[in-house]
Formats: structure tokens, C-alpha cells, sequence
């Protein structure tokens, strides 16, 4: 086995624990920290995107209490809390906290093959995180230009934050691509060469597959969206001409001639909708390992999931332009990307179905990440439906720029994947800390997170159809067909927020107070099968396995196999020491 | 045990929501039921498979909840299910995506002999344009635009000559004729959208878009911008007006050619000498303006906007309200200006008066007024001196006790109100932000320093 040559080779050096406390902590090298890391400042950062969200609903559903909250500011709330989610919080979270944190774990390897630089990724991260914080001191404030940053509106004068904020934005934006790339290829790389002996391709636990695959569409979608940067700050700086048509802005003629503003929409959205995959898949991929975990059942139609995924990865690279049927491109496109869209559907069911599937028949215990992963199935299905309205470019036309969008995706890629962070972070939180958190606590941040956040987006979906336009500041009763009623809903959905925000302080608690008053944690409390679980030690060395590597036998779904002592078979358990019922059930090996 | 119950409760929620929910699509106003009912199949199609799978989950979870004992089945793949799911999922897919595309054909396809219309959008404000008798629209180019000629159309362009220009933000459409909406962005991205029609399109700066429609029904229906264009973008409104036929060419040949208006006076200022004198008596001899008598001051106005007023007040847009009182008194005198060229030349001369400072009467913060400002300064610009693109009048240097006044009528829908007053609305709406009238005298306070 060549690919697992720099593994194997390891433990011919001796491990060199690093000693003081800033090598440790800091500047460290072990993927276990930088995943906590990067987990760490995509948390802070994410709660001052989440706190944003609150001050536009205040805005949203009591224009009349909070009119503290002016038209510019809430642009800039629209724009910083979409970015932040989708880019600094989810992307940082899955890859850069799960993936390092797996990645190294999952496959039996000691750590990354560069951990330098994946040392690296992290503190240039960190460096986009800063510059991002920067724009909101900085004159005129952060960018209102929403989280698309569509030209010529980014960088001309009515759109806030048009001269500072867009520059701090594009430049975090590039750093931030600098640091994925670092991180990125490491992942890749680590999962191609580093995996222990035994741990075939179609060994991998789904978590892997879905971060390896997320990691590959980051490669390959983030450089689209670094040329945009780059272009558009020379819009805007040196006054070329890339994204910039003959204007007359604000009465004046501007020196700009010739340039495209599609031509960025086609960029972003070339990067745009494989980044949401970039989230999705991590997320398919660990809800599938929690669903298998806890309902104790193998995951269903494994092949085919390894496929599936395969299948959205590459799909996701041909359907970008159905974020832009009514951008005024050539409407012909229409019958391509819909099309396309559409068959994205039928891979990304099947995994619907298989998560189902793996419930049924099994021993389901319904644990904190049961629930959350529970609450992605329902949420997903949700989500991925009204996806199909949206794709389908007749469907979508009347309902583009309405509500029906912001529930849509707030559906499908912002509460689905943050479901899966919750349930993952229980879900591993006994093995990160060696402690288990407090499980009435997990209950309660469960049904108020899953039934409030549902309270906020259901009646969305109902006033995009009603033809209620989103990015909206306010909705001056001027507009006739806007009844009173919509109000009343935005009160709801407001408070609703509110709540949902609220209930994020219970999670916190929980990690903080249980790292250090929970009851000590079992090495494998959910008795998995996957490596993660059989580490030496809990939480796990720097070096993760102690003299010797693991060794694997099967893969990563041996949950109740007939005729086996325990409803679980890890995967270094060699098949000699079980019967080999695994293989008579045509297990893929 | 308690998630599945949970399932059900949300699934039955769900379908209850759907069928009880007040909000549903406006009645539709153009020939694009097609879309509608593709929407409908969507429905049914998502509708069914949401209730399934949800309520199998559900019942999975039930069924198959850890009871002492229990054990799960072991079984890596079933072929057999998984094909047959591929299957009848594709054929699911297949009924929602033909319906689509084939009344996307439709949407690609003009009607031949489609009547022609040009919207052009700007922060934050909508014209149109019709081409004349030639059926074709005169060349325009961003560069050519300037505040006499705000459409930046091509004046060598014969074809252009007899276009009609609507330097409003309503459009009037005839009912039953396919129209071509082609759209046109001065600035930034815009999208023209009209629920009631349900299609619409983006208008994107150095490019024409477009898309096609036919009006069903006569009737008033709002214009909405729905792709973010600035601070002002949820202010962005406009109306379109279905007319019967004779209606419509009845407003469409009221509306100016741009031949007309490149030959409108510019206003003579000596002219408007004679007519001015009828003002001073309230604004002073020098337009300086008189708080005594509710008049304020008027030299240094941005002019357009001086015509605008004028125009408003005489023909009952402004003072319509019954508690503008100090309006009501300006109507009768603008009412004295017999025609356009009138209002222009009264206007050129107030142009000529020389620049006073007026007295300071209202006291704010001018700190916290300063702040406030800054949501300002996108239409009014960042030294107040107001932009004729954004429809925005000078602040800087005039009375402030006016400007309060007028910011609390903005405010309390005492201005703006009129149908159509477009702009008027618009300022309605950015007074959101002003909660009391202490945040009014300190904006004003601010102003004062510009």
C-alpha cells in the first residue's frame, strides 16, 4: 500500500511532545489544537454575526421601538452577517475545526502531513478574521453591498462602506483564501497519503468523504472568487475597469468604460454555489456518522453515498447560474442550468433516503446528536425541496428577491449545517475535552434552537410567495399589496429570533461549564467504531496514538452485526478476533 | 420518542400553515398563469414527498426507539430499494422540471409585433421611455447623462427625436398587448419587479435586458427595486397604471418627446423678475425668506427643484394634505404662474439672488446630529448640497426651522402622502429614522456647519 508510506514510516522518529505552554497552545503544530483553534474564532466571530441578525430583526419586526438602527447600518448588518456565517463561520467550522480535527483522527495518522503549515492556515485566518473586525472602525464603516458584493453598487457612493469598508472586506476576503489553501491542500493531501494501514478509500468513515470532497470544491471554487477580489479592488482603488460599465453615478459621469458587472456575478457564483456544497458536505458526511452512531445500524447504502457525494461535488460546478435567471444574462441559459439543477436533485435525495433508511431497522437512541441529526433530516428536507422551487427557473422567477430566497437558504445551508455543528460538537465533545456535557442542557438548546428556528422560517417561505421583497430596510405601508398582517408575521419571526439567539448562550454554558464540571468521559462513550474512539488516551496526545499506529480491518459501519459480542466492531478490530459475518453480508472491504 | 411527535406535529403544522396562511401570490395582473400553475405542480410534487419522508422518519424513530433488548438490522445496502427510489425520485424531478422549461420557451420567445417600452432605473428612482411613431428607440449612451438630459440620450440621433420621455416614476401600459419591457441602469444593478405580473428582470449598467409580458387587468400596481441598490433601495418605488387602450394614448401623447424637451425654455431670468415680485412679499426681496410669515428662504434652492415645488403645489400634488397648512396658503400663488415656462423663468431669477446666511432658530447636538447625517448623504450628498440625480434638494444654508417643519410632516405622512408624490414618499420613508424632534433639530443643528 503506497499511500500509506508516510504513516507507516512515522514511528521511526521519536515524537517530540512540545513542551511550553505557547507551543502547546499557540504556536502549535498539533491539528487538535489548531481545530480548536479555528473552532474558537469561528464561534467569536460567528456571535457577533449572530447578534447582528437580532439588531435587523429588531429592526424588521419594530421599526417604530428601535429606530436607532439606520438604514445603513442595517445594510451593513445584512451584508457582515451573511458573509461572516457563510464564509468565516461554517466554512472556518467544518474544515479548519472538524476537518483538522478528524481528518488526522478518523484516518489513524499522527497528525497532518504539513503541520507547519497548517499552523500557518490558522494564524492567516485569524489575520482575515482581524481585517474583517477592522472594516467596522474603519471611516464610513463596514460594506453594505450584501453578502454578494455585487458591482458597480460595492464600490460606488450610496451603498455604505463603499470607499474603506469594500477594500477591508476584499482583502480579508483574499487572506482568508490564502489561508484556506493552505489548510486545504493539507487536508487533501493528508487524506490521499497519510491514512494508517488498512484504511482503504472505501474504509473512510462518510466524514472524511464529505470533508475530503468540500476540501477539493474549496481548491477549485475559492481562486474564482480571489480573482473577483483582486479585480474589483482595482475597480476601486486604481480604477480599472473589470466589472465597471459607462456609469453616471449620483449625477456625475465616472471614469469607467467597458467593464461587465455580470462578469463578477458569473465569478462569484462559479465559487458561490460550490461553497455551498463546501458546507453541505462536511455536513452530509458527519450527520451520516452521528445517524449510524446512535441509531446503532450500520449507515445505509454506504456505495452509494460515497457516490452521491461524489456526484453533488462534481454537479456542483455546473449550476452556478441559477442564482442569476433574472440577472439579465441570456435567458437561454435558463434550460441548461435548470436542468442541471434539477439532476443535482436526484444524488442529494438518495442521501435523504439512505439517513432515513439507516433510522429504520435500527436501535435508535435518541442523545443530544441523535436529536440534532434528527433535526437536520427534517430541516434539510425542508430546505432541499424549496431548492427545487427555486432551481426550477419558471419557479423561481416570481419568487426571486422575495423572502421565499432568505428562508430557502437560511433553511438549507444555514440552520441544516448548523443542526450537524451542534450534534457534532456533542457528539465529540467527551473525546475533545475528556468530559461529557450536561445532557438536560443539550435537550433544551435542542427543541429550542430546532422549534424556534422553524417558528423563523416557515412563514418566510409564505411572504416571499406573497411577493414581500428581501434587503428590505423597512416596508412603508405604502406599498398596496403588503397587508398589516405581514407586520404581525415579522413581530413573530422577530421574536422567535430572539429566542433562538437566546437559547445559543445554554450551548455555551454547557461547553464551558461541563469542560470544567462534567463528569469524566468514558474513550468512547457512544461506543463508535471509528478510530477517533480508540485512541490511548482521551482526549488524545499530541501524536494521537502512542508507539504504534492502528491497523484496520473494516469499515467504519460494523453497528450490530449478527453474532458479534457488543452492537459494535471498531475498525482496528481485526475480523480473527469476531466472526466474519461482515464479510457474508457483502460488507464493501 | 418525543422528536417523532415532534415530527408529526411540525409535519400537520406545516400543511395546516399552507393551507390557512394568509399570504399567497397576489391575483395575478398578465398572461403568466403558466407560471403559477408550474408553481402549483412544485407544490404538490415537494408537498407529498415532505409529508412522506418526514412521517416514515417519524415513524422509523417510533418503530425502532432503543428498547431493552433490541437489536438493529444488520444490512449494509439494498440494490434493489435504492434503484427504485433513484427512479421514481427522477420521475418526480422530470414533472416539476417539463412544465418549467416549457413555459421557459415561452419567456424566451417576444410575441412578434410586441409594443416596445424602456425602463430606466437609478438610485432610487424609475423614468420610462417610448419609442415614437418609428417604433424604435434613439440611441443613449451613460455618458450623455446631465440634468437636462437625464435619459443620456443621443441629441444627433434622429431616431431618438420623437421618443416619449416619462420623468416619473409611473408607467401607464395598455391592457391585452404583449409588451417588450426593455431595461436600462444608469448606475447600479436594479430590478424592475411588479408582483402582480409575476416575471420581472435585472437592469444592469452597460447592458439592455429584458423581458415580455402582456397585462391582464386595468388597475394600479406597485414597482418594486428587488436587487439591493444602496441605502435607499426598499425606497425605490414606482406604480404602473394598466389602462385601456384609448387611456393609455390619451397619458402616452401628454408625455413629452425629447425633441420637446430639448427645445423647453431654460427660464429667463429677467423675465422672472416681473413675476418674482408677487413672492417677496413673504420670501423677501431677496428670496431670503421670512419665518414670520412661514415663508422660507429660497435663494441658492437647487433650481429643479424650485420647478419641481412649484409644479407640485400647482397642480395639487403638495397640500393636498388638510393639516399642511402652510402649503395650502402656497398653492393659490403658485397657481398665478400661468405655464412651465412661467414656473422656469421665476425660478431663473431666484438663481440670480445673491447667497445669505440665514438666522439659526433650531438647537440640537450637532454631534449626535452628525451621525444621523450620515444616512443623509447618500441622496443629499456629504456637504448638503443636493443632488439633481437622486431628486434630492439642498440643504446646506437654508432656513432650518423650515427644513424642521418639513421633516416633521415627512414624518407624521402630513408630506408625501399624494399618490403622486414619489419623491415625497420616499423622503416618508427615510424619516423613519427620525424618532423625535430633537433628533430632527440635531440632523438640522449638523446641517447648519455644512
Amino acid at each position: 500500500m503506497a499511500f500509506v508510506a508516510i504513516a507507516d514510516r512515522d514511528h521511526e522518529h521519536a515524537l517530540h511532545d512540545p513542551q511550553s505552554f505557547i507551543r502547546k497552545y499557540i504556536w502549535s503544530q498539533d491539528h487538535k489544537v489548531i481545530a480548536i483553534q479555528y473552532a474558537l474564532v469561528a464561534t467569536a466571530i460567528g456571535l457577533v454575526a449572530l447578534v447582528m441578525s437580532v439588531l435587523m430583526r429588531l429592526q424588521l419586526g419594530f421599526p417604530d421601538t428601535f429606530n436607532f438602527i439606520a438604514p445603513q447600518e442595517y445594510y451593513q448588518y445584512i451584508t457582515m452577517h451573511g458573509m461572516i456565517m457563510v464564509i468565516y463561520l461554517l466554512t472556518a467550522l467544518f474544515l479548519g475545526g472538524f476537518g483538522n480535527y478528524l481528518i488526522p483522527l478518523m484516518l489513524g495518522s499522527r497528525d497532518m502531513v504539513f503541520p507547519y503549515l497548517n499552523m500557518l492556515s490558522f494564524w492567516v485566518y485569524l489575520l482575515a478574521v482581524l481585517v474583517l473586525v477592522a472594516s467596522f472602525f474603519v471611516p464610513g464603516g463596514p460594506t453594505g453591498a450584501g453578502w454578494t458584493l455585487y458591482p458597480p453598487q460595492a464600490v460606488l457612493p450610496g451603498t455604505p462602506g463603499a470607499s474603506w469598508g469594500i477594500i477591508c472586506m476584499l482583502a480579508s476576503l483574499a487572506i482568508f483564501i490564502v489561508a484556506f489553501t493552505m489548510g486545504g491542500l493539507n487536508y487533501a493531501t493528508t487524506i490521499l497519503q497519510a491514512r494508517c494501514r488498512g484504511m482503504t478509500f472505501m474504509r473512510m468513515p462518510l466524514s472524511i468523504w464529505g470533508i475530503f470532497m468540500a476540501t477539493i470544491l474549496g481548491l477549485l471554487a475559492f481562486p474564482a472568487l480571489f480573482v473577483s477580489a483582486i479585480m474589483m479592488a482595482l475597480d476601486a482603488v486604481v480604477g480599472t475597469s473589470f466589472f465597471m460599465p459607462a456609469i453616471s453615478s449620483m449625477g456625475e459621469t465616472t471614469r469607467y468604460s467597458g467593464g461587465s458587472p455580470l462578469l463578477f456575478q458569473h465569478l462569484f457564483w462559479f465559487f458561490g454555489h460550490p461553497e455551498v456544497y463546501i458546507v453541505a458536505l462536511p455536513a452530509f458526511g458527519i450527520v451520516s456518522d452521528l445517524l449510524s452512531t446512535h441509531a446503532r445500524r450500520n449507515i445505509f447504502g454506504y456505495r452509494m453515498m460515497v457516490w452521491a457525494i461524489l456526484a453533488i461535488g462534481c454537479l456542483s460546478f455546473v449550476v452556478w447560474a441559477h442564482h442569476m435567471y433574472v440577472s439579465g444574462m441570456n435567458p437561454y441559459f435558463g434550460f441548461f442550468f435548470a436542468t442541471t439543477t434539477l439532476i443535482i436533485a436526484v444524488p442529494t435525495a438518495i442521501k435523504v433516503y439512505n439517513w432515513v433508511l439507516t433510522i429504520w431497522r435500527g436501535d435508535v437512541h435518541l442523545t443530544v446528536p441523535m436529536l440534532f441529526a434528527i433535526g437536520f433530516i427534517f430541516t434539510f428536507i425542508n430546505g432541499g425541496l424549496t431548492g427545487l422551487f427555486l432551481g426550477n427557473v419558471t419557479v423561481d422567477v416570481p419568487l426571486s428577491g422575495t423572502y421565499f430566497v432568505v428562508a430557502h437558504f437560511h433553511m438549507v445551508m444555514g440552520l441544516s449545517p448548523i443542526m450537524v455543528v451542534f450534534g457534532a460538537i456533542y457528539h465529540w465533545y467527551p473525546k475533545i475535552t475528556g468530559r461529557m456535557f450536561d445532557e438536560r442542557l443539550g435537550k433544551l438548546h435542542f427543541w429550542l434552537t430546532f422549534v424556534g428556528a422553524y417558528c423563523i422560517f416557515l412563514p418566510m417561505h409564505y411572504l416571499g410567495i406573497l411577493g414581500v421583497p428581501r434587503r428590505y430596510y423597512g416596508y412603508p405601508d405604502a406599498i398596496q399589496f403588503i397587508p398589516p398582517s405581514v407586520h404581525e408575521a415579522n413581530q413573530w419571526i422577530s421574536i422567535s429570533a430572539m429566542i433562538v439567539a437566546a437559547t445559543q448562550l445554554v450551548f455555551l454554558y454547557n461547553l464551558i461549564h461541563s469542560y470544567f464540571k462534567g463528569p469524566v468521559a468514558d474513550g468512547n462513550p457512544w461506543r463508535a467504531t471509528t478510530l477517533e474512539w480508540q485512541t490511548p488516551e482521551t482526549p488524545p496526545k499530541h501524536g494521537n496514538w502512542g508507539k504504534e499506529l492502528p491497523e484496520v480491518h473494516r469499515w467504519a459501519y460494523d453497528y450490530s452485526v449478527p453474532g458479534a459480542p457488543q452492537d459494535f466492531i471498531p475498525q482496528n478490530v481485526p475480523h480473527s478476533e469476531t466472526t466474519p459475518a461482515g464479510r457474508e453480508h457483502g460488507v464493501p472491504t | 420518542m418525543t422528536i417523532a411527535i415532534a415530527l408529526i406535529v411540525l409535519v400537520v403544522a406545516t400543511v395546516l400553515f399552507h393551507f390557512l396562511s394568509p399570504w399567497w401570490f397576489t391575483p395575478i395582473a398578465s398572461n403568466w398563469q403558466t407560471v403559477d400553475s408550474t408553481v402549483d405542480v412544485t407544490f404538490w410534487v415537494t408537498g407529498v414527498v415532505f409529508v412522506a419522508v418526514n412521517l416514515f422518519l417519524a415513524y422509523a424513530i417510533i418503530r425502532y426507539r432503543h428498547r431493552k433488548g433490541n437489536k438493529a438490522h444488520y444490512e449494509p445496502e439494498n440494490k434493489k430499494l435504492e434503484w427504485w427510489l433513484t427512479g421514481i425520485t427522477s420521475v418526480g424531478i422530470a414533472a416539476m422540471l417539463a412544465p418549467g422549461l416549457s413555459v421557459w420557451a415561452n419567456f424566451v420567445t417576444v410575441p412578434e409585433g410586441a409594443d416596445v417600452v424602456e425602463v430606466l432605473g437609478q438610485q432610487w428612482a424609475w423614468t420610462y421611455r417610448f419609442p415614437g411613431k418609428d417604433g424604435q428607440l434613439g440611441a443613449s449612451d451613460a455618458n450623455l447623462i446631465s440634468v437636462d438630459n437625464p435619459f443620456g440620450m443621443d441629441p444627433n440621433d434622429p431616431v431618438g427625436q420623437d421618443d416619449h420621455l416619462v420623468a416619473s416614476p409611473e408607467l401607464h401600459l395598455p391592457i391585452d398587448r404583449p409588451v417588450k419591457i426593455l431595461l436600462r441602469a444608469k448606475d447600479v444593478n436594479h430590478q424592475f419587479a411588479v408582483p402582480q405580473f409575476r416575471v420581472k428582470m435585472d437592469m444592469v449598467p452597460g447592458m439592455v435586458t429584458y423581458f415580455w409580458l402582456t397585462p391582464t387587468r386595468t388597475g394600479e400596481f406597485d414597482v418594486l427595486c428587488e436587487q439591493l441598490c444602496g441605502v435607499a433601495h426598499f425606497a425605490m418605488r414606482g406604480r404602473v397604471v394598466v389602462d385601456k387602450q384609448e387611456d393609455f394614448e390619451t397619458w402616452l401623447a401628454a408625455q413629452p418627446t425629447f425633441e420637446r424637451t430639448l427645445m423647453a425654455s431654460k427660464g429667463d431670468a429677467e423675465a422672472g423678475k416681473a413675476l418674482f415680485t408677487a413672492c417677496t412679499a413673504c420670501h423677501g426681496a431677496q428670496g431670503e425668506g421670512n419665518r414670520e410669515l412661514n415663508a422660507p428662504k429660497l435663494s441658492g434652492q437647487s433650481d429643479w427643484y424650485l420647478v419641481r415645488q412649484l409644479q407640485s403645489f400647482k397642480g395639487g400634488v403638495r397640500g393636498a394634505h388638510e393639516q399642511d397648512t402652510y402649503a395650502k396658503q402656497m398653492i393659490p400663488f403658485a397657481t398665478m404662474l400661468a405655464d412651465d415656462t412661467a414656473i422656469k423663468n421665476v425660478v431663473a431669477y431666484i438663481k440670480t439672488l445673491p447667497e445669505v446666511r440665514p438666522a439659526a432658530s433650531v438647537v440640537g447636538d450637532p454631534v449626535r446630529g452628525r451621525e444621523l447625517y450620515q444616512t443623509c448623504t447618500s441622496c443629499h450628498g456629504a456637504k448638503a448640497q443636493g443632488i439633481w440625480a437622486t431628486n434630492a434638494p439642498r440643504l446646506s444654508n437654508m432656513s432650518d426651522w423650515y427644513m424642521a417643519r418639513q421633516l416633521r410632516n415627512f414624518r407624521d405622512g402630513i408630506r408625501g402622502g399624494h399618490p403622486q408624490d414619489f419623491h415625497g414618499a420616499q423622503m416618508r420613508s427615510m424619516t423613519q429614522i427620525l424618532a423625535d424632534d430633537a433628533t430632527i433639530a440635531d440632523v438640522l443643528d449638523y446641517v447648519r456647519t455644512l
